[in-house]
């Protein structure tokens, strides 16, 4: 017989949800869902002993629970830190997270290349979309960035130091997915480097999960390499019999051209499976794959450009955060902008949206 | 003259062997705790008031007595004798020089903990303690104080020492057991905390050497006598390592009854301000803790006479008072310039960060970068506030303390000597030449 999970119930930014026994502050979030979910960048929910790193993710636990409800007196990373019966945790309603979320943003870019206009991550990137969420213009560094030389890791794998955001996702896949990890982080603090043992070929059957799970583009795709924008190719869900994973995968398409494979990745932009060499780096040929059809794509994805069929629209729930008041950490962009309108779903104006497609509805 | 409970035999020619050791009453600790219970030798420690050495000052008794008791579990004692903090050097003193205290006192800790394989983490630049110690310990097989069947007691204990590989970061508990491990030293997240997690996922307790060393005199003259020494919280004796602009630089036992003045000023510790300069300041507790003014260092803001024990020295907060910390005492005077040393502890801070945190991992070298900038006459204005900014960002906010300890430095030095800072950016030319001095810091002593 199974034993039957306890339910605690946990509020954060004002909304109850109920979890069972044993989940984080972030898992309790992300069943909320929307902006109440903290951002995660180091953190994996497919990888065991992921997160607590990146400081992303701090909340702040008003109350600790009905038991002893004294609030925790520092922030606490969601990603490892267990709900309690009766916790209340504030996320976009705490000032004091929102200014150390900036802050780790910040402290994120300052030794960040910036690069997104040469490299292939841009358009999927997590740092640039958190950057866009959270952090600030402009910079108040004036340093020199620290740098590394680029590394191919091996026939497929290319490793830019330069950006990673050392979160050690790739660290704990090539541990605990592939049957032997070949590299690690050595040296310490600000000049800790992704490396191989001397220059090692990272080589597995599994290891290009490695470029998935990687947030930033440290770690990117050597035969997709600057083959093309993310955002002007589709992505489509794909399969095949593969004798090695589950062969479930996402083709990324230019016209009938398949020119990049990953896994499938969730609405957290975490893959749902990994996926073998062979699928990734092998099969790019669309006769390789049966096609099930149109990848779901996030509203906010630069890939959707606003056209892209599979949109989901958003549960807007900032006034349930806000207790019914009017926002006021989140600039409420339908009330200043003359162009979005909050009655107009994009996702049903057929191709790209102008200015007129706007101007004949606000006459109305 | 104050009272001694470690030191005490520490000039007994030849003290450093078991026979001399024994003699002078050596390992009557270990007899004495193995005819009490463990819980007794806990509730003895617990009487003490001990406070951990090690830096955070926390009850040793009551970390003791958290430790988790799993049945078939079995449970680990760590002695931490990594020592890495600028300015702390008192664990290599008395390891140097009474090793056995040392080793007496982990035994009868591993008694009360029912710690069957206790170790020693070393910091890897002490090598030559290293061989003071196995060769200790080797007498200690020797005589019967370890191995199987201690004193027909029924209790098997061994002792093992293992050398780190030059990281401060792995003097935080949590990291030493990852490096114990065999594995990288990067601290992990908390909870869940050694007590019940820890070496090899087994209940551990880590303990400063001082700390263990203290067992031995709580053990022989009972905890309610040791604590009758020092004042409040602060019972029994403390090592202080002093160095800095000091007459007489060295590790000196206190009893936590004297004022901050007299440790200075007095011919039995540090014997005043070397070159009979002025005091300018001091960083009373080890190089993560805040620095203090002369005038706040040897009075509170209350105006009372600052005392060497944790609650004095905390006295007034962050804003006016420091800490205890590990006890690493170092004196700066009226010639020294603030910025370079804050820089000077800020360059130590990066490149000692494990990196596993962005704001500690970042943090550290952009302070470091910006003192480096104005300590070179090439600061603005606004760099103070920035400092300010960045070390507000990074306390609080990091998996280990080691943050707070690269950001509370900057910001005492902020606090305290914003204008010597000013004065940087003010006078980029003069900065080169000479230094701010004494300017206001400096108070008349409290009394002569
Ligand atoms: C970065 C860092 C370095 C530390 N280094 C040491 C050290 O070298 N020796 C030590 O005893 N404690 C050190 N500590 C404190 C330990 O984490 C731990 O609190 C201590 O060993 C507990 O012993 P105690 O209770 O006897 O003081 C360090 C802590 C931090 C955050
Ligand atoms: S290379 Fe990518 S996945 Fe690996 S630690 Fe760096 S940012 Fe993380
Ligand atoms: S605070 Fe610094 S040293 Fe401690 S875990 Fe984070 S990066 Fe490592
Ligand atoms: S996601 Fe929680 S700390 Fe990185």
């Amino acid at each position: 017989m199974a034993e039957e999970v306890k339910m605690l119930k946990v509020t954060i930014d004002n909304i109850p949800v109920e979890v069972p026994q044993g989940s984080t502050i972030l898992q309790a979030a992300r069943l909320i869902g929307g902006d109440v979910a903290p951002p995660a960048m180091c953190y994996y929910s497919k990888l065991k002993g992921s997160g607590g790193k990146c400081r992303t993710c701090l909340v702040e636990v008003s109350k600790g629970s009905t038991a002893d409800p004294r609030p925790m007196p520092k922030l606490v990373a969601s990603c490892r830190t267990g709900v309690m019966d009766g916790m209340e945790v504030k996320n976009i309603t705490s000032d004091r997270v929102l200014d150390a979320r900036n802050g780790v943003v910040e402290f994120l870019l300052i030794n960040h290349p910036l690069d997104c206009p040469i490299c292939d991550q841009a358009g999927e990137c997590h740092l640039q979309d958190l950057s866009y969420v959270h952090g600030k213009e402009g910079t108040r560094y004036e340093f020199h960035r620290r740098t590394f030389d680029k590394h191919d890791l091996g026939p497929y794998i290319q490793l830019h130091m330069t950006r990673c955001i050392l979160c050690y996702r790739c660290v704990q896949t090539a541990e605990q997915v592939t049957d032997g990890r070949a590299h690690g982080v050595l040296g310490r603090g600000d000049h800790a480097e992704i490396a191989t043992y001397i220059e090692k070929a990272l080589d597995n059957d599994f290891i290009g999960n490695v470029i998935d799970v990687c947030p930033v583009g440290a770690l990117t795709d050597r035969t997709f390499r600057f083959k093309n924008r993310v955002w002007f190719t589709k992505p489509v869900d794909a399969h095949r019999d593969c004798p090695t994973c589950k062969g479930r995968v996402t083709l990324w398409q230019r016209g009938e051209e398949v020119l990049r494979v990953t896994a499938r990745k969730d609405q957290w932009g975490e893959v749902e499976d990994w996926i073998c060499n062979t699928c990734r780096f092998e099969k790019k040929k669309a006769s390789d794959w049966i096609v099930e059809g149109p990848s779901k794509v996030d509203r906010h994805s630069v890939i959707s450009q606003g056209h892209y069929v599979g949109l989901q629209r958003p549960t807007e729930i900032f006034s349930a955060v806000h207790d019914g008041r009017s926002p006021k950490l989140l600039m409420d962009i339908h009330s200043i902008s003359e162009v979005n309108r909050p009655e107009v779903a994009l996702s049903a104006i057929p191709g790209p949206a102008t200015s007129a497609t706007f101007d004949t509805d606000k006459k109305s | 003259m104050g009272r001694k409970l470690l030191l005490e035999k520490a000039d007994i020619p030849g003290i450093r062997s078991y026979n001399v050791y024994r003699q002078h009453g050596g390992y009557a600790a270990v007899e004495k705790a193995l005819r009490m219970t463990p819980e007794e030798v806990v509730e003895e420690v617990k009487k003490s008031g001990l406070r951990g050495r090690g830096g955070a000052g926390f009850p040793t008794g009551m970390k003791w007595s958290f430790l988790a008791k799993p049945a078939g579990v079995p449970r680990y004692l760590v002695c931490n004798a990594d020592e890495s903090e600028p300015g702390t050097f008192k664990d290599r003193y008395l390891m140097e020089f009474l090793p056995h205290l040392l080793i007496e006192g982990l035994i009868a800790a591993s008694w009360a903990l029912g710690s069957h394989r206790t170790y020693i983490y070393i910091r890897g630049e002490y090598a030559w303690i290293v061989d003071i110690l196995d060769q200790a310990i080797a007498e200690a097989n020797a005589h019967g104080w370890l191995g199987k069947n201690i004193l027909g007691s029924g209790f098997d204990c061994q002792i093992y020492v293992q050398r780190g590989a030059g990281a401060y970061i792995c003097g935080e508990e949590t990291a030493l057991i990852e490096s114990l491990e065999g594995k990288r030293g990067n601290p992990r997240i908390k909870p869940p905390f050694p007590a019940v997690k820890g070496l090899w996922d087994c209940p551990t307790v880590v303990n400063n050497v001082e700390t263990l060393a203290a067992v031995v005199p709580i053990l022989q003259l009972g905890g309610e006598e040791y604590a009758k020494t020092g004042i409040g919280k602060s019972t029994g004796t403390k090592l202080i390592s002093a160095c800095g602009n000091i007459n007489r630089p060295g590790v000196y036992e206190i009893d936590m009854t004297i004022s901050v003045e007299e440790f200075i000023y007095s011919d039995e510790y540090c014997g005043g301000i070397a070159g009979g300069k002025r005091l300018k300041a001091c960083i009373p507790g080890g190089s993560s803790v805040p620095i203090l003014p002369a005038n706040l260092l040897l009075r509170t803001a209350k105006g009372e006479k600052r005392m060497m024990t944790y609650e004095s020295l905390s006295d007034g907060g962050f804003q006016t008072g420091s800490m205890m910390g590990s006890g690493g005492f170092i004196v700066l005077d009226e010639d020294q310039c603030v910025v370079r040393h804050t820089l000077t502890l800020a360059r130590f801070y990066r490149h000692e960060s494990c990196g596993q945190c962005s704001p500690c991992r970042e943090g550290t070298g952009w302070m470091e970068k910006i003192l480096h900038r104005m300590e070179h006459g090439k600061g603005r204005m606004e760099d103070i506030d920035l400092l300010w900014d960045i070390q507000r960002r990074i306390e609080g906010n990091t998996i280990c303390p080691l943050g707070d300890a690269a950001a509370w430095p900057v910001a005492a030095a902020i606090r305290h000597f914003r204008d010597e800072f000013a004065w940087h950016v003010t006078a980029p030319e003069e900065c080169l030449r000479r230094n701010y001095g004494l300017a206001q810091y400096a108070d008349e002593l409290v009394s002569a």
